[in-house]
This record gives C-alpha cells, structure tokens and sequence, in this order.
C-alpha cells in the first residue's frame, strides 16, 4: 500500500527519488511469505458448500467460544497485565530483569509447553490446583475457564511488553505535573498516564487478542478439545483438518475474516502506535 | 512441524550415515543386502516404541539403508501423504485411513494387515476414580477423555462405547493417542479408552481395565509401500521385515497381536 | 507592590543529595507579592529545586513552609504529597496534557480538587478569558503557538488560587521574538499574583526584569543573592561576574536614546519608548588610544577599572561615566599598552545594543 501511495499520491514530490530497487525486491518477498499461504488456503475453499459448512453447529460453537474466550483472556490481562507493566516501568526492586524475562517467556515457550506447565501448576494434580480443587471444587482444565486462562499466558506478554514500553517512554514530568495540580495517583493513573500511552495500549490490546483467538497449543494441552466447551476455531480446525477437509478450510476462513475486519478498522482508527 | 522434524533429522542421519561409513567402511561394504539410502516410515503413534525397535533391527540387517521414522495421529499422517510429502512407506493404525490413501492411488500394490491391537481402559494407577467397566464412562462427575472421533483410537473407542450401550460424558477428544494417555498419566483424567499397547508402554504409570470381547473392537493396522516411494526397495524390504516373523515378534513384545493369533 | 509578613510567604530551608555527585543547598524566604529569581546555569540545581518545593522530590533535611502550613520537615516526619501543596507550577516546556482541551487543561487542576465537571470547565473559560485566550477552548495544545501555551500554563497554575506561584523557565521554550511580549503579559500577572512568586531561569535577562531579588546559584548552592542592581554592580563569582560583563543596563528611551543614569546612549531601535533594559555585549565594545575614526555615536573617554587576562581574550571593566565590561583580543590588549588606572576610548555602534522594553524599575548606575 505504500508502495502505491508512492506512486500516486506523493509522486510529484518524490518524483526525484526512485525507491531502491533491492530493497522493494527484498520487501515484497516479505509480502510474498505471508500471502502465499493465504492464496493456498483460498484456492482450496469449498465455496458452493460453504453457506452450509458455516451454519453448522461445529463451527459457531467454535466461533462463539472463541469469540467469548479471547475477548475474555484481553480483559483479563488488561486487569492484571497493565498493573505488571507498570510494576515492571516503575519500581525499581531486585530481580526485576529476572522478572521481565519471565514475562517474555510465553512468547518463546512453545505453547504446548506453556499448556503442559499449566497443567502441573493448575491441573487437578498440580501444585495449586490439587488444594485448590479440594477446598473449592474448582476444576480449570477441561472447562472454558481453562481457555480463557491459557489464552491469558499465553497472550499477556504482548500486552505487558508493549504497556510497559509506553510507560518507559512517556515522559513522567506530565504525571509531576498533574500531582502538583492536585490529582491523587489514581487519578494520575486514569487521566494523565493510561490516557497518553492510549495508543500503545489499544495496540497491545489488539496483538493480546488476536494471539488469544489463535492459540491453540496451551489450549488444547491444558483445556482439551469439546465442542461448545473448549474448542476455540484454532482447536477445530486441527481436528478437523485430519477428518474433513472442507471443513477445516471454511473455519480457517472464518478466522482469516473474522481477525482480518478487526485488524483492519482498527489500524483504520485507533492503532497508529504500531 | 512434522516436515522441518523430517528434514532435519534426514540431515543429521546422513552425517551420522556419514561417520558412520568412513569408520566401519569395510563392514558396511561387505554387508547381507545391497540395499541403499533412506526409507521414510510415516506410522501411527501407537506403534512408537515397537516401530522404534524395528528400525534397529532393520538398519542392523542392512547397513547401507537409514529408516527415518515419522510418527503421528493416522489421519495426520494420511493429509501429508495426500498432500504430497515423499513417503515410502505409510502404517496406518486403521484401515479407512488406508483406504483413502489407496483411492488416491498413492499405494503400491495392495496394502496388508500386519498386527490387530486391542482396545482397553485406561486409568490412572491406583484408579481413584474407582472405574470397573465401559459403564463408568457414562457418570458426568468422572472426568473422561477420548481419541478425536476421526481418529483411530477415537473411532473404535466409540463404536465400543455403542456396543455397551453407553453414551459418555466426554470431556476432551484429544487429537491423538499419545495426547490422550498423557493427561491419563498426569491424573487429569480418571479415565479414557487406549490401546492395550499403549497401557503397556507406561511401564506402570497407567493401569489397564480390560474391555469384554463382545464389546471390544479389533484394530486392524495396515501396512503399505506408497506409489510415490522415493526408495521402493528398501521400502519393500522394510514391510517384508515387518510381516517377518522377526518383525512380528518385536511387535508381540509391545503387546499387538499377530494376525494369526 | 505590599508585602507581606514572612509567615504568610514560601519559606524553604533544605538539603537533598541527587546520586553521590550532586547536593542542592537552598535557603530562600519569599514574602507574599516579593518575586524571587532563582538564577545558575544548566545543571546548577535549579531543576531540583522545582521538584522539591513542589513535592516531586523528598528533601533531606530542613523544611519547607507556605503560607503556614509546613509542606516538609523530614526532622518531624512531615512530607505532604504534591497533591496536597498549594503550590502552582508553570513547567519548563509548559507540559501541558496533549490529549487534552485547552478547557480541560486548565479545569484539571479544579476537577482534581472535586469540583464538578461544568463548574470547572466555567471558571476555566473565565481564566482563559483574562489571559486573552479566548476562543481557545476547545483546541489540543498541539497547536497552539508558544505564546498561547505559556498562558494557558500559566492559567492551569492560577485557576487553583495556590499560595505560590512556581515558574520554571518560563520564556526559554518561546522564540526570541515572542519572548520579550510575553515577558510583559508573564510580568503583569505574576505582579497580580498577591502570594510570594519564584521564578527559576537561567537567563539573566529574564531574572534581573521579573524579579525583585536575585538568588545566584551554582552547583547546587546559592552563591550571591540581592537585587539586581547589587549582583550587577558587585558580582562575586565568576559566574555573577559574567552575567555582569554582559551589560545590562535599565534605562529610559525616547525617540532613538535612552538615557541611563545621567548618560545617553544612541540606540538603532527607535521604536521603544520608555523604560528599557539595554544589553551590550562585551566582544561590541571597542577600545581605542586615542578619539577613533569614523563616527560611532555612542563614544566616550573612561578608565580601566580592571584587567582579566582570559587566555586568548581579555575583560576589561571601565569606570564613570557607565561602567560597562568590554572584551577584546589579548592581542589588541597587548597592542594598545591597556592597564589598570589608565585612560581609554570607548565605541558602541548603536545596532549592537539590544533593547528590551523594561518594567519601571529606573537604574541606579
């Protein structure tokens, strides 16, 4: 898209100034790697089939949890994930490279590990989830609480890492500033700073979510796979990919749809963070 | 995943072949077969540890031929074959997977049963659940696993559940075997329906409660050398040493049967 | 201009350290309608200074009192929040919230204290109404020019009513050219300001024509403080003295001259009239042997006060009839025979001679 507006738009004015052509090469083999995919995937849609293959009871309990858990596990780490960042950005105490390590961990971790640690932790068996389970009757795996969570560790860091960037950069006089005209900290919190690092937020927020409404390895590691209780679309299609084809193209479809209209109206309007 | 695993494990194996070749050089000339290069095994996770122990005794027999064993749930395996990744040499833990395979015409020749397995409960050791039969599986407070339904394992385990008359209270189908005696293993689940090999590859961790013969299901696992076989040779050998009766009593020892059983 | 009693005013005794390196000493007292210059170069503490009155900072020892209520005094355990000092800060580059109104801006300071939203958004728009801004309302600061968003900090500073009024360079975020306008509009309303007034900068200029007295500080420690007039005419550092050797000179203009004490000067600026600041800087005033060529205007016949050898230049103070510092190459100085007690000519061309309109204060000099 850059690439047109350069040759449409603002051609006058870089009229002068030929792109360099390694670089354009370079860049749209970096196109290429993501669209290829894609075109693989549209080229097999069953599209006669399609109106039927979506209005099955499979794929819009998949749509539907998925929808519900993501949205959830975003919730979620906005509650306790921009409170880390911001312990992460503001407190100086021992350990804290230790701490934001761990934080990043998720994102190389492969997910099914990250479900397998979840499991030792909070399965029925695990560390917390044995007492745990005994003293309330609280059972996570196998229960969409259980998605919603290992769509949460799984998720967080990327609203984590991007909050708390926002706040090392946000320039703290402002927040000086609206103490010293009277504002106690959490109205500092709610009216100067999340405020000024809104767009960084509403980008990780938007990186947060669409990892949760792709997991699939933590997921299916931690939670299992039923329909309508933790088969999310990633989870589905999977399953579906080994039996019906068709049907595991639809639902990929219906998650390219689904991810691509929210990306895209919200780069339109919010996200110019990133 | 599968593939990258794949490639690079062929990568490695031929520097292994590599080392292997300039230190025994004399041996490997002078070996049984003149057979040569890879043989790349796709078979179903339920067959790891026997498959495993195969290809020892295969590569022993025939020093100049590398097995390279790609394991994974049948129908994954199967998509991959479809899908066109170069495979010699395709055990399926069921025949329909076979089956479509052949109607793609991706087999060579006909495909052959070369062990049945048998279906049994698996249960935690210990079975704190207290689960005795098919019938348990049916409580909504235990927690209960299948194999997927489109899975091998998944499919027989519900036909046997049909048989008893018993409409289980699923709480996963987990994408494959493995998967499935994993969480078995971890207590998470008071009980699923395995393979008998399977229990008994846990070597103790899982406890077996065996299925009545009139509702259990025999699981017929096929085996076939694949139309598109880089290396047809040595894939032929390497399924004639499967129905060998070496190769049968290595599969015996993890607990399938032989079809004349 | 009333002053008030002591009590009723800032007063700030205090130590605190910044990292091993650093250590701020101040001891400042301000009486209500007394405007106070805090005046060092970058890195001399004035910062901290901000900080610490304003509450962003704990001080170490010492205390901090306004207008009766002690605000620090680590011996007794006392160190009120920011929040809850009635201190109004206008902050160097202003920090005005970029994703807030101009209305919203100045009304945070009400809002933060409890007043309604419609109510403080009111007494907003009449404060930007007396600081002309008028129409700004609903406008980001982002687009405002520099002179609207020195106001508007400053309005956020006053809507509150505080007890002091706390300016941190207020000018050196403006161009030049706004910046002597707005030295006015800043003038007439700290002197509407009825608490004590700080102003910290680093501009001599600035300091010597808002305040009533001048705190010199280097280094974390006041130097030299007194009126302008006594930093100017017996600096006692070589920092002060170099703000001295910068000539400044309060004056009257009329017509193209001001007179200054009971000398004249030409200026090339004839459109000021009134009383002005004059600023000559050393390296523009020539010395000569003998009456020089040619006919600059302003040309008079003084002695060498005092010779500073400055290693490739040299400072030369002369006396009567206007004590001026004049700098010229060590080699011209080697040249002309200069030395102390003897008499030279002196030249200033009159479009090297800064003008700024002043604020009544007429010299002494």
């Amino acid at each position: 898209m850059g690439f047109i507006a350069l040759t449409t738009e603002r051609r006058e004015a870089e009229r002068a100034r030929r792109p360099p052509v390694l670089l354009v090469v370079l860049g749209v083999l970096g196109l290429a790697v993501f669209a290829v995919p894609f075109i693989g995937l549209l080229s097999r849609v069953p599209w006669t089939d399609l109106p039927e293959l979506l209005s099955s009871d499979l794929v819009t309990d998949a749509l539907r949890l998925s929808m519900v858990t993501s949205l959830t596990a975003t919730l979620v780490a906005v509650l306790i994930g921009v409170p880390l960042a911001w312990i992460l950005a503001r407190l100086e105490f021992p350990g804290r490279s230790l701490v934001r390590g761990l934080v990043t961990l998720p994102l190389v971790l492969p997910p099914v590990v990250g479900g397998a640690a979840l499991l030792f932790a909070l399965g029925r068996r695990g560390l917390i989830g044995e007492p745990l389970n005994q003293a309330t009757g609280l059972l996570l795996p196998f229960s969409t609480s259980g998605v919603v969570l290992a769509n949460t560790f799984v998720a967080m860091p990327f609203l984590v890492i991007t909050v708390e960037g926002a706040l090392r950069n946000l320039d703290r006089r402002y927040e000086g500033a609206a103490s010293s005209l009277g504002a106690g900290q959490w109205t500092v919190l709610r009216r100067i700073t999340l405020p000024m690092i809104g767009p960084s937020l509403v980008a990780g927020l938007v990186l947060t979510w669409a990892r949760a409404l792709g997991e699939f390895g933590a997921t299916i590691t931690f939670a299992g796979n039923l329909q309508g209780r933790t088969q999310t679309l990633p989870l589905a299609v999977f399953v579906a990919l080994e039996s019906d084809r068709d049907v595991a193209v639809a639902l990929s479809l219906v998650m390219v749809v689904v991810s691509l209209a929210v990306l895209v109206a919200l780069r339109e309007r919010w996200w110019k963070a990133l | 995943m599968t593939k990258a695993t794949t490639a690079s494990s062929r990568i490695l194996s031929l520097i292994l072949l590599a080392v292997v070749a300039c230190s025994v050089g004399v041996d490997a000339s002078t070996s049984a077969t003149d057979l040569q290069g890879e043989v790349l095994v796709s078979a179903a996770a339920s067959l790891t540890d026997a498959f495993g122990e195969i290809e020892s005794a295969f590569e022993e027999a025939n020093a100049g031929v590398e097995v390279i064993l790609n394991l994974g749930a049948s129908s994954a395996l199967r998509e991959q074959i479809l899908e066109g990744a170069p495979t010699d040499v395709f055990a399926s833990a069921d025949t329909s997977n076979m089956d479509q395979v052949a109607e793609a015409g991706e087999v060579a020749g006909q495909a052959e049963i070369f062990v049945t397995n048998l279906l049994q409960i698996a249960v935690p050791a210990g079975n704190e659940a207290g689960v005795t039969g098919l019938d348990d599986f049916a409580h909504e407070d235990l927690l209960i696993g299948l194999c997927a339904e489109d899975v091998p394992c998944g499919e027989f385990g519900r036909q046997a559940l049909a048989g008893a008359g018993v409409t289980p209270a699923i709480d996963t189908n987990e994408p494959d075997v493995r998967a499935l005696l994993t969480k078995i293993e971890a207590g998470e689940l008071d009980a699923g329906i395995t393979y008998v090999t399977d229990v008994l590859s846990t070597e103790g961790t899982v406890d077996g409660i065996d299925i009545p013969a009139e509702d259990n299901v025999v699981a017929e696992y096929p085996i076939a050398v694949l139309a598109g076989a880089p290396n047809p040779d040595a894939a032929a050998s390497f399924v004639e040493f499967v129905l060998s009766d070496q190769g049968q009593a290595i599969l015996t020892g993890y607990g399938f049967h032989r079809l004349d059983d | 201009m009333v002053e008030g009693p002591l009590g009723e005013g800032l007063e700030a005794r205090f130590e605190l350290h910044r990292g091993d390196e650093f250590r701020l000493e101040l001891d400042l007292a301000i009486p209500p309608g007394r405007t106070v210059a805090l005046l060092g170069p970058n890195g001399a503490g004035k910062s901290t200074a901000v900080a610490a009155i304003a509450g962003l900072l704990q001080i170490e020892s010492g205390r901090i009192g306004l207008a009766g209520v002690t605000l620090d005094d680590p011996g007794a355990g006392i160190n009120l929040p920011p929040e809850s000092r009635k201190v109004g800060v206008v902050f160097q580059d202003y920090l005005l919230f970029p994703h807030l109104t101009v209305a919203e801006n100045v009304a945070f300071g009400l809002r933060s204290r409890g007043m309604s939203r419609s109510n403080s958004l009111a007494r907003a728009a009449d404060w930007l109404t007396r600081l002309d801004l008028a129409g700004l309302e609903k406008r980001k600061p982002a687009l405002l020019s520099g002179g609207q968003a020195q106001r508007v900090a400053l309005a956020r500073a006053l809507v509150t009513e505080p007890d002091l009024l706390l300016l941190d360079e207020p000018l050196s975020a403006l161009d030049v050219t706004t910046r002597s306008e707005m030295r006015r509009v800043l003038d007439r309303h700290l002197k509407e300001f009825p608490g004590p007034r700080l102003v910290i900068t680093h501009d001599p200029v600035e300091a010597f024509l808002l305040a009533d007295e001048v705190h010199i500080i280097e280094k974390g420690v006041v130097t030299q403080w007194g009126t302008p007039d006594e930093i100017r005419l017996r600096p006692r550092t070589p920092y002060a003295a170099d703000l001295a050797g910068s000539n400044l000179l309060f004056g009257r203009a009329t017509a193209g001259l001001a007179q200054v004490g009971s000398h004249h000067i030409h200026l090339a600026e004839h459109g000021i009239d009134g009383d002005v600041l004059l600023t000559i800087r050393p390296s523009a005033i020539s010395l000569h042997r003998r009456p020089p060529e040619g006919s600059p205007r302003n040309m008079w016949e003084t002695t060498i006060e005092l010779i500073e050898d400055l290693g490739e230049r040299t400072r030369v103070r002369t006396g009567a009839p206007l004590p001026l510092t004049a700098e010229v190459t060590a080699e011209a100085s080697t040249a002309l025979g200069l030395a102390e007690g003897e008499s030279v000519w002196l030249a200033i061309k009159a479009t090297e001679i800064g003008v700024e309109p002043g604020d009544g204060r007429t010299s002494s000099s």
